[in-house]
């Protein structure tokens, strides 16, 4: 274990040599990452577990004759790398040609220079191990402060340093790095029969930017309101979504918006370009360059310098998400929206999506109608919701809202909608535009019906 | 993998600055996947995983260390740091003499990474013309086969020495249908703890054809009714949901954080008398069996609900240590990389008495629910929410219209008590289980029954 911190020539050497490898009318690129984690997990009182690691990994894409191959391993000796390069070249014999398969050209982005972003922080690097431990402890106590709260079913602390190299054959090479630390708690609470569970958190680039106390609070606020929630009848009402929430729905919207789903015909979205799609009010944006994103980064998983991409304006679509290969396909250029793990070939997707924020507080939201359905939570969201129909259906955990303020909780409902339909349905926008941990924002929405599905 | 010699050096290193228990556990996974997507086969991958998780107990903490270095040094400096994680105070050297357990590796008559890869691109595109030979509605088809050798060795401080190797293939059809109505989807995927020669009794081509029928039936899906109702799940199609809304909270790690509904519960009635439920490691050829887990216990067959009875939870080690009690073979991980935890494995209800005909000419107005897509449970409220990926309204005890995607909800020990009816029939279901960000291959099971109420999460009234 090295006390280097900073990976940079050590994983740009591995990968310049896998792609210098490449034969004539042969294109090699080679994606070599390199992470350290730790994590803990506080329970009782006390350390109920505490992973320290190094993690390596190392991915080949190799195109021959029009034909694409792909081998990885989770290791960086040379052995195991050459190992690697080997498979991926036999792989590429079995696949079909495809005329748009190729590594990113560098003229594709000439011109665009990567963002300057500050990412990373040595600090979190040299933070000794014990004060992770107390911070998990200090979160667990925390959480249970309030009587209310009958236990807490988890309580933690992760953070990742992260580093990336991309070298490829045809003259693209990019290092990117970051890192985060984030905590999180979740908590019990109710009697007799009932329980009721919430969650909190808080992340950061390093452990000092962290806010325990609000994470304990989040969760212990999210959980107690909810005391007493019981199923409502079935009916049509206007609907408030947490941040959250939202956030989790823009994520189903931005997949179907990538080109790969797209030219695949997996999309509510095929063939709408130019048309209005969502209410005038909506513009959604995917934007790595914003430093406040915790999906921000200088390059995409292609080595291509990040931009900001406007995918809906003024409810008009008005394009989509591409990485090298499907912006080929589909006669574009590359959005930089490449992502992916070592284990696979580049997919297509956001790291910063969010909808441009409106003016009104969550307050002035829950105040703006007589009576609506806060939803706190969903559940089902992947297996309720069909991007190519736009049909979701999924379980809801929240409260009423009347006269502005919260009422009684409410719980095992469904709300159901198209996507399509509340995306031109979309009533009110909240300011609080807020960045969450694993890449999107959030912000509260005001919609102006869906179906609750109750007793 | 790993001499014994080296193990048994290894765990002293671990037990160095004390500590009750201390675990090497080493893994070798290699796996291989292709896929077809729009008639043409993309690229064919291959990976390699191997290293090794070394954890150290001591109390209540855990403390844990990975490595890809699988060299003596490197194991020791994992042990080193994950006795550090454990706090160890108190000295001392502990000696560790291992005893290699007898171990019987399911057989595997044909390992994939024997086929030629020609042969696996070959599968993929005669599934694609029997998927595109349904209908002509069938517009996109996605084929998917992947395997994965793993070979596993776990060795600890009590001087167990186990190793396995777990064999596992898979075949996967996604069709989109396109219509009047718009496009609707199908899928079917099938896999077993088996080498190629799964495709002896799997049919690549009806995989693709039931899928394809999925999707094209959809077509002229209505909206799903909303509230409650009656719901008969067909075999196979529902053992997801006693997983998720039963299983997990049968799981004594959850159970031990005051997380799940059954808590305390051992020896009451939990369920409907004609319910049981059992976890089963060792249901040959399923998704979810191996011959030891994780931890090196044997894979058992645990009966956990018995005619609505609740009789015991799922265990892993660590859990099973702190009772006194043995672990019922539920220990599993992910990969190397991560700390055990309790799982299920082939978790199903056996067939009851009912002919699944009669279940449905019994039920007036109801939802025949073919598919569900998955779906989630808190495990401390019991509350669960489940997709229908294919379903049928019922209608005076005759399956009538498909019904548009639309979710189940409702609550895993009330749902055991409403089953009324079981079926005589049976099928499995595999899928991957995921808990705390870690994924599993399990199996679920269930006849035919019905559940005599539920909410229908749909847009019509």
């Amino acid at each position: 274990m090295s006390a280097s911190p900073n990976r940079e020539t050590e994983l740009l050497d591995i990968a310049r040599r896998i792609a210098g490898a490449a034969g004539a009318g042969e294109q090699v690129e080679a994606y070599v990452i390199h992470s350290r984690d730790t994590e803990v997990q506080a329970f009782g009182g006390d350390i109920e577990s505490l992973s320290v690691a190094e993690v390596s990994g190392v991915g080949v894409r190799v195109i021959a004759d029009g034909r694409q191959g792909y081998a990885y391993a989770g290791s960086l000796e040379p052995s195991v790398v050459a190992e690697v390069l080997a498979e991926a070249r036999d792989n590429a014999s079995f696949g079909a040609p495809d005329e748009f398969y190729g590594l990113v050209d560098p003229a594709d982005f000439a011109g665009i220079e990567a963002p300057v972003l500050d990412l990373w922080r040595d600090e979190l690097l040299s933070v000794p191990t014990e004060q992770k431990v107390a911070l998990a402890l200090e979160l667990e106590a925390a959480a249970k402060r309030d009587p209310r709260i009958r236990g807490v079913d988890s309580a933690g602390y992760g953070d990742a340093a992260v580093e990336a190299a991309i070298v490829s054959s045809v003259g693209v090479e990019s290092f990117a790095r970051r890192t985060v630390a984030s905590c999180s708690a979740s908590v019990m609470a109710g009697e007799g029969g009932e329980t009721q569970t919430g969650y909190g958190f808080s992340v950061g680039r390093t452990l000092g930017e962290l806010d325990v106390d609000r994470a304990a609070d989040d969760a212990i606020e999210r959980t107690v309101r909810l005391l007493g929630a019981r199923q409502p009848k079935s009916r049509r009402l206007p609907v408030i979504l947490d941040p959250m929430v939202t956030r989790s729905l823009l994520g189903v919207i931005g997949s179907a918006l990538g080109g790969e789903s797209v030219l695949k015909g997996r999309s509510m979205f095929v063939d709408r370009e130019g048309e209005a799609v969502a209410g005038p009010e909506i513009t959604l944006v995917d934007d790595p360059t914003l430093v406040d994103a915790y999906g921000a980064s200088t390059h995409d998983s292609e080595g291509v310098p990040t931009r900001r991409t406007e995918l809906i304006g003024g409810g008009v679509l008005r394009g989509f998400l591409h990485n090298a290969y499907t912006a080929r396909r589909a006669g574009t250029r590359t959005t930089a929206s490449a992502v992916r793990g070592f284990k696979s070939t580049p997919g297509v997707g956001p790291r910063a999506l969010h909808l441009l924020p409106g003016t009104l507080t969550p307050e002035g939201i829950m105040a703006s109608v007589p009576e609506a359905l806060y939803v706190q939570s969903v559940s089902g969201l992947h297996s309720g919701t069909n991007p190519v129909s736009g049909d979701f259906s999924v379980g809801a955990t929240g409260l009423m809202v009347r006269g502005g303020a919260f009422a009684e909780p409410v719980r095992e409902i469904t709300i159901a909608s198209t996507l399509q339909r509340m995306l031109h349905d979309v009533a009110a926008i909240g300011a609080d535009l807020t960045w969450l941990p694993g890449g999107g924002a959030g912000l509260t929405l005001l919609v102006g019906e869906m179906t609750m599905s109750g007793a | 993998m790993i001499d014994q010699d080296v193990l048994e050096s290894v765990l002293g290193t671990a037990l160095q600055s004390g500590g009750d228990f201390a675990e090497v556990f080493a893994e070798d996974r290699r796996s291989s996947s292709a896929r077809l997507d729009d008639g043409k086969v993309e690229e064919l991958v291959s990976g390699r995983d191997r290293g090794a998780g070394i954890r150290v107990v001591r109390g209540d903490t855990t403390g844990f260390a990975h490595t890809a270095d699988l060299s003596e040094a490197g194991l020791r400096a994992a042990a080193g740091a994950a006795a550090a994680a454990a706090r160890g105070g108190g000295g001392g050297t502990r000696t560790v003499g291992l005893t290699r357990e007898a171990v019987h590796p399911h057989v595997i008559e044909v390992m994939p990474d024997t086929v030629p890869k020609a042969r696996k691109v070959e599968l993929l595109e005669r599934a694609d013309g029997a998927a595109r030979a349904v209908s002509d509605s069938i517009r996109q088809v996605g084929v998917a086969y992947a395997d994965s050798r793993r070979r596993i060795l776990v060795a600890n401080s009590d001087g167990l020495l186990a190793e396995d190797d777990q064999v596992r293939t898979r075949f996967m059809v996604q069709c989109v249908a396109t219509g009047d109505t718009g496009m609707q989807t199908g899928m079917e995927g099938p896999g077993r703890t088996l080498g190629f020669e799964i495709f002896d009794e799997l049919d690549p081509e009806e995989t693709a054809r039931i899928s394809a029928r999925r999707a094209v039936a959809m077509l002229d899906a209505r909206p799903a009714p909303s509230g409650k109702l009656p719901v008969v799940l067909k075999r196979g199609a529902g053992g997801v949901l006693f997983h998720e809304a039963c299983g997990h909270g049968l799981e004594a790690d959850l159970v031990g954080k005051d997380a799940s509904v059954f808590g305390g519960m051992v020896g009451q009635q939990v369920a409907s008398p004609l319910v049981t439920l059992i976890d089963d490691g060792t249901f040959a050829k399923e998704w979810g069996t191996y011959a030891i887990d994780d931890e090196g216990a044997p894979a058992q067959r645990n009966v956990l609900i018995e005619n609505g009875i609740l009789t015991d939870y799922m265990w892993d080690l660590v859990r099973a240590r702190k009772e006194g009690r043995a672990s019922t073979g539920n220990g599993r991980r992910e990969t190397y990389q991560v700390l055990p935890m309790v799982r299920m494995t082939n978790t199903y209800l056996p067939a009851g008495l009912d002919d699944p005909d009669d279940i449905i000419r019994d039920t007036a107005r109801g939802i025949y629910c073919v598919q569900l897509g998955g779906g989630q449970v808190d495990t401390a409220t019991g509350d669960f929410v489940f997709g229908m990926t294919e379903a049928y309204l019922i209608e005076n005890g005759e399956i009538t219209v498909p019904l548009r995607a639309a979710n189940l909800i409702g609550n895993g020990p009330e749902a055991l008590r409403r089953i009324d009816a079981v079926g005589n029939d049976f099928a499995t279901w595999s899928g991957t289980c995921g808990k705390d960000g870690q994924g599993v291959p399990v199996s679920s099971g269930q006849p035919t029954l019905r559940v005599s109420e539920m909410t229908v999460g749909g847009t019509a009234a």
